[in-house]
């Protein structure tokens, strides 16, 4: 019998060679061309400082005797609060009101969401999902846009009052949760769905019985955390008189405009 | 070994319980009942909510606001693109920008000595047990100017600055930095509480001050993240300055606001997509900035 010769392996030689005392280096350049960190860091100076620079800021109008008066006056304005039983109720109204266009523009959001959100998910390797770019585009455009833009435009053919500001957040809103619903699809587990796929169930039931079940909790935790973001959006819309909270505030839409 | 043992049948272990014949799948939804239950519930909770808000969506439909949607919205098209309104547009895009960024860098002036305030790893007196009364009371104190800071919606604080310093930039500015101030300076302060402060307390219990300890404890080993929110931060900044020229900031929103007054609907056109694109480009910067920076 032959034993196999055993190979050396080679012995790691670097821990020996290392000095006890490194001598002592100068410390790396401030600036170096290939610094990342440098580049960015003068890019970042130089957008701070053109922005100081170009807009024209009048902190001489801020801090001139007049500004301070004119700040003392409003502030003074503030006491004592107005407590009369009309303006109360006034303001009790303005915050229901604001409670129910929040709820009820996520609420349609939500469904709104859910339904771009299918198209613009591939939801299985088979599903071609040709849909899901444009839909895609069309919930960034959805989304890019603001309550308050949303609130403006729909004021042309809605009118003033909460009906615009509903529409508003559930426009917006349905760009933001689309997109969230839509990736909380892809990334479900697709077992379930494929075996009901191998059985020939419809893509309908599919949907229904092994995704939907699935993502549920996940699409209810998104839904009501922008409810809660949705109530303060609702709560400033008034500024452009679309209901809300803010329509009570008296310096707002009905004497600016 | 015998290949004839494969051919028996299995003798199950008395131990387990006897094999159930399949199940038969049920006909229909067995949450059938339930589903219903709970749909017609909320609809009859919907009720309410349509008379306060005063959703009557056939309003849209009826001949005269159909009329003018329809006019407005078919004067989206043509875009308009002469070199005057281009100039305005590139000059409004930028104040837009160059208003955000204003803003946070003066938020930041606000929020990180707050934050240096607010922060509970900082005290000394807390190294030992209990922090001391008055540091406590300070550190609650800052906590709530900044919670007061926050909670009042920038374009409120617009509001109260156009009155103040009238018309232009510099009510957008300082909106920002106010609200930007108390939400930078509230998540500063917990971002620093979150990680290990062992380093910190070891700097500080060794005679070192309370700004070396967070120089060199605090700060290497949260830069990144404080980095990060700041650029999402900024990225926020940068929506919502265009929401505040509707209040007369300046910026894309007051000409968007000017367009749709004067229904110029190939004006509101081009602004709606330039400003979603900014947006977007927005997005992937700090999208990019923050992943370098992780």
């Amino acid at each position: 019998m032959t034993l196999p010769t055993v190979v050396a392996a080679p012995v790691a030689q670097t821990s020996s060679q290392e000095v006890a005392h490194p001598p002592y280096q100068l410390p790396p350049p401030i600036f170096d061309a290939r610094c990342r960190a440098c580049w960015f860091t003068a890019a970042l100076m130089v957008l701070v400082v053109a922005s100081f620079v170009s807009l024209e800021l009048d902190w001489a109008a801020f801090a001139s005797m007049e500004a301070a008066r004119s700040m003392g006056r409003f502030v003074a304005e503030f006491f004592p609060p107005d407590l009369s039983p009309v303006f109360v109720n006034k303001v009790a109204w303005g915050a229901w009101e604001t409670l129910a266009m929040s709820a009820l523009g996520t609420a349609i959001a939500a469904l709104l969401g859910l339904a771009l959100a299918v198209p613009a998910s591939r939801l299985s390797n088979q599903d071609s999902a040709w849909l899901r770019s444009p839909t895609r585009w069309l919930l960034n455009a959805l989304r890019a846009i603001p309550e308050l833009v949303w609130a403006a435009l729909l004021l042309i053919s809605a009118g003033l009052g909460p009906m615009a500001g509903t529409l508003a957040l559930a426009l917006h809103t349905s760009g933001v949760l689309g997109r969230l619903f839509a990736e909380a699809m892809e990334n479900v587990p697709t077992g379930p769905g494929d075996a009901l796929r191998t059985q020939g169930v419809g893509p309908l039931r599919v949907f229904a019985y092994a995704t939907l079940p699935q993502v549920l909790p996940q699409l209810m935790s998104y839904t009501l955390y922008r409810w809660e973001n949705n109530i303060r959006a609702a709560a400033v819309l008034g500024v452009v008189g679309a209901g809300g909270l803010a329509s009570c505030c008296p310096f707002t839409w009905a004497c600016s405009k | 070994m015998s290949a004839s043992a494969s051919h028996l049948p299995i003798a199950r272990p008395s131990g387990l319980p006897p094999v159930r014949p399949l199940m038969k799948a049920p006909a229909r939804d067995p949450a059938f009942a339930a589903r219903v239950l709970w749909l017609s519930l909320a609809l009859v909770l919907l009720w309410p909510l349509c008379v306060a808000t005063e959703f009557r969506l056939w309003v849209l439909w009826e001949p005269e606001n159909r009329k003018v949607t329809a006019n407005f919205v078919s004067s989206f098209w043509p875009l308009v693109y002469n070199a005057e309104f281009l100039a305005m547009l590139v000059r409004e895009t930028w104040r837009t920008v160059a208003m955000a960024t204003a803003g946070v860098t003066l938020s930041l002036v606000l929020a990180v000595p707050l934050s240096l305030l607010a922060t509970r790893v900082l005290s000394l007196s807390a190294l030992s047990g209990r922090m001391n009364r008055w540091p406590a009371v300070l550190r609650w104190c800052v906590r709530a100017t900044l919670i007061v800071l926050r909670s009042i919606p920038e374009l409120i604080w617009a509001l109260v600055f156009v009155r103040v310093v009238g018309l232009g930039p510099t009510a957008g500015v300082l909106a920002i930095a106010l609200t930007y101030g108390g939400m930078l300076g509230k998540v500063y302060a917990e971002i620093l509480e979150s990680g290990e402060s062992h380093a910190a307390q070891t700097l500080m219990r060794n005679g070192s001050g309370r700004l070396q300890a967070f120089v060199y404890a605090l700060l290497p080993s949260h830069a990144a993240e404080l980095a990060s929110y700041t650029v999402y931060r900024w990225e926020c900044a940068i929506r919502s300055s265009v929401v505040l020229g509707f209040v007369g900031a300046g910026g894309l929103g007051q000409q968007l606001d000017n367009s749709m007054k004067m229904f110029n609907g190939g004006e509101v056109a081009t602004l709606l997509l330039v400003f979603i694109a900014l947006v977007g480009l927005a997005d992937r910067v700090s999208a990019w900035l923050r992943k370098a920076l992780a």
